[in-house]
């Protein structure tokens, strides 16, 4: 009996940095959104949304691609 | 070789069944929390949510591979019957937890039967005893820990980062985000859970000598196995969708958002490496995470117990429901004949069970569209909604449950439930 700790621990690392990565960022995003009047806010606010969306389609791709 | 091939007619039949039970079992790990907060009316939730399924379900077929080649030797002479079983005991543990609105994980039913099943008809060198504690077992107890730990820290993260926002301002982008991990767990559902009946489904072609053995599924199964689970999804389980978006803790849209995107991301990574984990169970740890994570959130401890029982529950009964299916199967057409007929006996009597207090997409979260019961009792039952269906099962279905299937393990598990 092996147990494959290195698939678990990269399954536990990449769940912990990629959830905490994308929400971190996503709610830097809305925070910036919520600042009324603010174009710099506004500004950072879709590169922060788009850096989601680039996490999501990369992670996707990965999978796809095997 | 005739009668070969309608028996694997109706393997493939009844894997496309379990299918279908699975969509709307696990209806909720995707939609739950977003219909419980409102970002998404119930009926557009579960129709993107069974599109998103479909589409998850050509992305990968790492997880079919586990099963077809993995957890149970195809060498050691599986045979259609076996399968057959095993899908009627996952069949019948899906119905039960569905009745009792327990999000309990519609894989670990599917290996609970094919591995209570081969035990009886082939023996123990039939099961890879290795691949199911590395493949099945480690991945349920690490990755409900794995994603409430993550939805836990990205909630914590979350509301310190906005804890000088303006709640109004922020709420429709929490929403925004909320749909569009919900809609990332969809997809998620579809890489792993689809691929477990086209795994079931190869696995009989294989026994059936029409593929030949470590084969990927051949396309017709992918669709099917997609089409079966989308459309179980779309019908929705709503007694499930509600104990998950109500009944383990109150969930804010800011919240729901951190917790799919914490089920996803394990689903994903998970399946990447071929660990057929359970979405349910992921989804129920992220969304327990995620009420621990903010300060003042009332985290129900005994609807998670209830849970976690079914849990633990769920890989034995199906097994020992598949067990006794495997028996009968064993014995020729009229044992197959038996089996199919108790189930559809079962399945039956456990939908009329439920129409006695329906849950619908209407009354899931109350809302104010007429319901089949008064909108005040609704209300009043959601604190408890969990013993009210459960109680009803002893009521109308003990005959044929009784006598139709091994029910020593399943009644006891339902009553606790």
């Amino acid at each position: 009996m092996s147990i494959d700790w290195h698939a678990l621990w990269s399954v536990l690392a990449v769940t912990l940095l990629s959830t905490v990565g994308l929400v971190g960022v996503f709610t830097l995003g809305v925070v910036g959104l919520s600042r009324p009047g603010a174009t710099a806010a506004r500004g950072g606010a879709y590169v922060c949304f788009a850096a989601c969306a680039a996490a999501v389609a990369w992670g996707i791709w990965l999978i796809v691609a095997k | 070789m005739e009668h070969m091939t309608l028996l694997i007619g109706i393997v493939i039949a009844t894997a496309l069944v379990f299918d279908f039970t699975n969509g709307f079992h696990d209806t909720a790990n995707a939609m739950a929390t977003t219909i419980s907060t409102g970002a998404l009316k119930p009926k557009t939730a579960v129709a993107m949510s069974a599109v998103l399924n479909l589409v998850g379900a050509f992305l990968s077929v790492e997880v079919a591979k586990t099963i077809s080649g993995g957890i149970i030797d195809e060498s050691a002479g599986i045979k259609p019957e076996m399968i057959f079983a095993a899908l009627v005991g996952a069949i019948v543990w899906n119905m039960l937890t569905w009745l009792a609105g327990l999000p309990s994980s519609s894989s670990h039913a599917l290996f609970g039967g094919l591995i209570g099943a081969t035990l009886v008809a082939v023996g123990r060198h039939g099961v890879h005893g290795d691949a199911v504690v590395m493949k099945v077992l480690i991945p349920a107890l690490a990755a409900p820990i794995v994603a409430g730990l993550a939805s836990a820290l990205a909630t914590r993260l979350s509301y310190r980062l906005d804890r000088k926002a303006d709640p109004e301002a922020t709420a429709k982008g929490y929403r925004a985000g909320q749909i569009a991990s919900a809609g990332l767990v969809s997809l998620a559902h579809g890489t792993n859970d689809a691929q477990k009946t086209m795994g079931v489904i190869t696995l009989a072609l294989i026994t059936g000598g029409v593929v030949a053995p470590h084969s990927d599924p051949p396309l017709w199964v992918i669709v099917s196995a997609g089409a079966a689970i989308a459309l179980g999804t779309y019908i929705g389980g709503w007694r499930i969708i509600r104990t998950m978006g109500k009944g383990l803790t109150d969930i804010q849209p800011q919240q729901g958002f951190a917790a799919q995107t914490g089920a996803a991301a394990t689903i994903l990574a998970s399946s990447h490496l071929g660990f057929a984990l359970s979405t349910t169970q992921v989804c129920s740890g992220s969304v327990m995470g995620a009420g621990l994570g903010r300060t003042g959130a009332v985290v129900r401890w005994s609807t998670a117990g209830r849970m976690v029982a079914a849990w633990a529950l769920t890989l034995p009964a199906a097994g020992l429901v598949a067990a006794g299916a495997a028996l009968l199967t064993d014995q020729g057409t009229w044992g197959v004949v038996t089996v199919a007929v108790a189930g559809l006996a079962i399945c039956a009597a456990i939908r009329t069970a439920a129409r006695r207090k329906p849950i619908t997409h209407a009354n899931v979260n109350d809302a104010p569209e007429p319901a089949a019961e008064p909108q005040g009792a609704v209300t009043a039952a959601i604190a408890a909604v969990i013993p009210p269906p459960a109680g009803t099962v002893p009521a109308a279905p003990a005959a044929p449950v009784a006598t139709a299937a091994p029910a020593g393990p399943t009644a006891p598990s339902t009553a606790t439930a």
